[in-house]
């Protein structure tokens, strides 16, 4: 690196307190970590259940978001109007609600006495309790943040391409599967990362919308919240799983969005 | 007599320190409904037992700890955080909190409560280890859809239709009008305790123990008429 | 020769009224000013803008009507812009086979035919790279392989040498008279070097209108507007002939030249070159003929001359001087001269000015 800092010096001090103020947090989690013990408490049935349930979801829920949310931020992306517009506000907002309000909201629509929960209950399925539960609050939660991210990449990309690819012959699902996918690989690929990781980290709405049961809906920081006054050790080797896996997604998230950059 | 002592006590403390400053009380959540309204000067942080102690361990300032259960006074105890003896000042049963109208069924503390949608507490928190308790008592194994961290989800969760049954305590139960209750046999006999100490260093040791006097002596008669049981 | 394009359309939120047709294996030039409507044409042709109302055939078949619309990728159109837009994710071979894979070629046959199409423009050596890894001047090349690649019925080509530095621009515009020679081509050009290497015949476009059409040879020897006489780069003088061999523009000042035919009385015009203009400061007392009181509207550079653009009776000319001359005159807006024409180098045509004066007004 050369040449001449293009910002203020005084700008050191507020981001050497934000390293600390982040770093020290996350630093005292591993050093308190029981890393002598790490491979016992991690094997313990608690811990693989856990474990288990978390990926086997966040996965179900990856898959669910891309689904739903690649073709949903090109529709945004290439909309305008107002009815656009309301369509991005809707989008967006269970990114800034609380989760606990995502629960509530879950719960109102899809629980046993919900808006739509009723008739659902009343043909036969439950999903309150279930690990599907699970599965719906996260990807309730996750889903804006492919949306989000990859709509702005998508817009700011523009339509050239696409435009050309038609002229050349190719149908709008061509279109879409050979140039506008590939080419948002890397915003696809970082919103991806952005929506595992928001659904790993599902607390609040999966508590209150799918309960808390060992193998069935607790998963890791449901089973970290429940052990951290029992179970300390065990509470801390779980999150420190947790904050390996959250460091290398977002690890990777960076690599891929560099690469084609 | 104690009351004109613990009211002359409060005159002084008043007299020496703001009138909002009364003593700081770490009590369990099943207690917030309750606490606040026999002594308003007081200022009250309610959550889980078990993370007050965590908290009150990480040096959080308080004056009184109130627990739901002896498991949890004991640790507070065995880490030192306990100025003198804890002492007992109430108890609460469990009982059958179920949906209005138990449309589940459910006839009592027996097989009928598999049938339906039960929540718990985990096993990890006090209402969840008495149910165990109380079901090996029984000889019925539970199996519960959830286990929950508190008490009140447990109770929120049969009140919102979500849960067939849920295993809570009597005065949460009582506190709510979208459950009907059925009782746990022998229940009473195996109830939950609460205790309160005052805790290690407290910054108004003398409001404490006004504190503590007062919940163990003519505070009884409104815990028992809010639905909890004698120590 | 039947017509292999014709457009019969209006589009009003363009402001396009535009009735122009292609003659089948012929290269028709479009140019106007920014706005005209050159881009909204060629549109209309691929079919990203439908008429209302209107009607678009190709080779007699209703592309975009009243009642159908074929959408563009449903047409077999080629096109080439000024950004070669290859898809960056794609090889150079794959590029060139995207639209016959698109169409349901197979791997094999289409990328054959890639390979092909690269060594018919010369990059058949670049077939593994990366667009990414490519001179402006290779990736036009590639673009314009790509597009025929699936046999076009019609070429479409939109500015497709501006981006391209001047010394790459004449080869690649060499390989485009070599390609294109007998496909049906639309060019929308700024570029009088395109129109005339390319073209066969043009139309001026102004306000969404056509305001001149014929065959560029006669345009640019005879240019009937304004636009056409500076993209030419002569001057042009509209007036009335009283019969003779003098343009009046003014009720008392004529403009003589030379014309093929004496000119019948109407409508005519002068074209000359900047260079046949002489400008001084007070009239010269010599030949009474050819000389016009104008004013200077502003100077500009064009090394090595300078370029003095007058008004001439509320017409606009320009004339070439030396910078010394510049000096000497004093010239800069506002000042009062006499311009000088040697009338040798005027020719005189017959004709109107079509909508003289609102021509070109510029589209928001």
């Amino acid at each position: 690196m050369t040449g001449a800092a293009t910002f203020p010096r005084w700008a050191w001090v507020p981001f050497g307190l934000t390293l600390v103020l982040l770093a020290v947090p996350l630093t005292a989690l591993v050093v308190r970590a029981p890393w002598g013990r790490m491979g016992e408490l991690l094997l313990s049935d608690r811990a693989r259940d856990a474990l288990a349930l978390s990926l086997g979801t966040c996965a179900a829920t990856t898959v669910i978001v891309l689904v739903l949310g690649v073709p949903t931020a090109l529709v945004l992306a290439r909309s305008s109007g107002r009815w656009a517009a309301v369509a991005r506000t809707l989008v967006t907002v269970p990114m800034v609600l609380p989760p606990v309000v995502a629960g509530l909201a879950l719960l109102t629509a899809l629980g046993r006495r919900g808006l739509v929960g009723s008739t659902l209950s009343a043909l036969g399925i439950e999903i309150g309790f279930t690990t599907a539960a699970v599965v719906v609050a996260q990807t309730f939660v996750a889903l804006p943040f492919l949306v989000v991210s990859l709509e702005g990449a998508l817009r700011s990309a523009g339509t050239s391409y696409e435009r050309a690819a038609a002229r050349l012959g190719a149908s709008p699902s061509h279109v879409f599967r050979r140039v506008t996918v590939p080419l948002a690989l890397p915003a696809v690929a970082s919103g991806t990362a952005l929506a595992f990781a928001r659904a790993l980290g599902e607390f609040g709405a999966t508590l209150t919308f799918a309960g808390s049961l060992q193998g069935v809906t607790r998963t890791v920081p449901l089973e970290i919240y429940l052990l951290r006054e029992s179970d300390t050790e065990l509470a801390l080797a779980l999150a420190v799983v947790l904050l390996g896996v959250a460091a290398g997604i977002v690890f990777l998230a960076v690599r891929v969005g560099r690469r084609r950059a | 007599m104690p009351v004109l002592a613990a009211l002359t006590a409060s005159i002084v403390l008043a007299g020496c320190a703001p009138a909002d400053d009364g003593p700081l009380v770490f009590a369990a959540s099943s207690l917030a409904d309750v606490l606040p309204a026999f002594a308003p000067g007081a200022r009250y942080s309610f959550d889980g037992s078990a993370g007050l102690v965590d908290q009150l361990n990480s040096g959080a300032p308080a004056d009184v700890f109130a627990s739901a259960d002896r498991r949890t006074m004991d640790r507070a105890v065995a880490l030192g955080l306990i100025d003198g003896d804890p002492v007992g000042f109430a108890s609460n049963r469990l009982v059958i909190a179920v949906a209005d109208g138990n449309p589940a069924g459910i006839t009592g503390f027996d097989e009928s409560l598999n049938s339906g949608r039960l929540v718990m507490c985990a096993p990890e928190v006090p209402c969840g280890a008495l149910a165990d308790e109380l079901a090996t008592d029984a000889g019925l194994t539970l199996s519960p859809v959830s286990e929950e961290t508190k008490v009140t989800d447990v109770l929120g969760k049969v009140e919102s239709g979500e849960a067939d049954a849920g295993l809570v305590y009597a005065t949460d139960a009582a506190g709510s009008v979208a459950v009907d209750t059925l009782e746990i046999p022998g229940a009473a006999d195996a109830p939950n305790t609460y205790w309160v100490a005052v805790v290690r260093g407290a910054g108004q040791p003398d409001a404490a123990r006004v504190y503590v006097d007062s919940l163990t002596g003519q505070w009884q008669d409104d815990l028992a008429a809010a639905g909890f049981g004698p120590p | 020769m039947p017509d292999a394009i014709h457009v019969h359309a209006v589009v009003p939120e363009r402001a396009l009224d535009l009735d122009v047709r292609v003659p089948d294996g012929s290269t028709l030039a479009v140019v106007g000013p920014n706005g005209a409507g050159k881009s909204s044409l060629l549109q209309l042709i691929s079919g990203e803008l439908r008429p209302d109302p209107g009607l678009v055939t190709v080779h007699g078949v209703p592309f975009s009507g009243p009642v159908r619309h074929v959408p563009p990728h449903r047409r077999r159109f080629g096109h080439l812009e000024q950004r070669p837009l290859l898809f960056p994710h794609l090889t150079v071979a794959d590029n060139v086979a995207f639209g016959l894979r698109a169409r349901g070629t197979g791997q094999a046959e289409a990328t054959a035919r890639a390979l092909a199409e690269l060594d018919a423009v010369g990059c058949e050596d670049l077939a593994a790279r990366r667009p990414a890894a490519l001179s402006g001047g290779q990736a036009q090349r590639v673009s314009l392989a790509r597009a025929l690649a699936v046999d076009p019925e019609v070429m479409l080509l939109d500015e497709p040498l501006a981006a391209l530095d001047a010394t790459v621009a004449p080869e690649l515009r060499r390989l485009l008279r070599d390609r294109l020679a007998g496909v049906t081509t639309v060019l929308a050009t700024h570029d009088l070097l395109d129109v005339v290497a390319l073209a066969d015949d043009m139309i001026e476009l102004g306000g969404g209108r056509v305001l001149a059409r014929g065959p560029v040879d006669d345009l640019c020897q005879r240019p009937s507007t304004p636009f056409l006489a500076g993209f030419v780069g002569v001057n042009l003088l509209h007036g009335t002939s009283r019969g003779g061999s003098e343009v009046w523009i003014g009720d008392d000042l004529a403009v003589a030249g030379s014309a093929a035919q004496p000119l019948p009385p109407g409508p005519a015009r002068a074209v000359f070159s900047p260079a046949a203009v002489s400008v001084f400061a007070q009239a010269p007392h010599g030949s009474p003929r050819n000389e016009m009181p104008a004013v200077v509207v502003h100077v500009e550079d064009r090394w090595p001359a300078q370029r003095v653009v007058l008004d001439v009776v509320g017409q606009r000319i320009a004339a070439d001087l030396t910078p010394q001359s510049v000096a000497e005159l004093g010239l800069g807006a506002g000042v009062p001269v006499t311009a000088v024409l040697k009338a040798t180098q005027v020719t005189l045509h017959p004709g109107a000015h079509p909508q003289a004066g609102d021509g070109a007004r510029p589209r928001g």
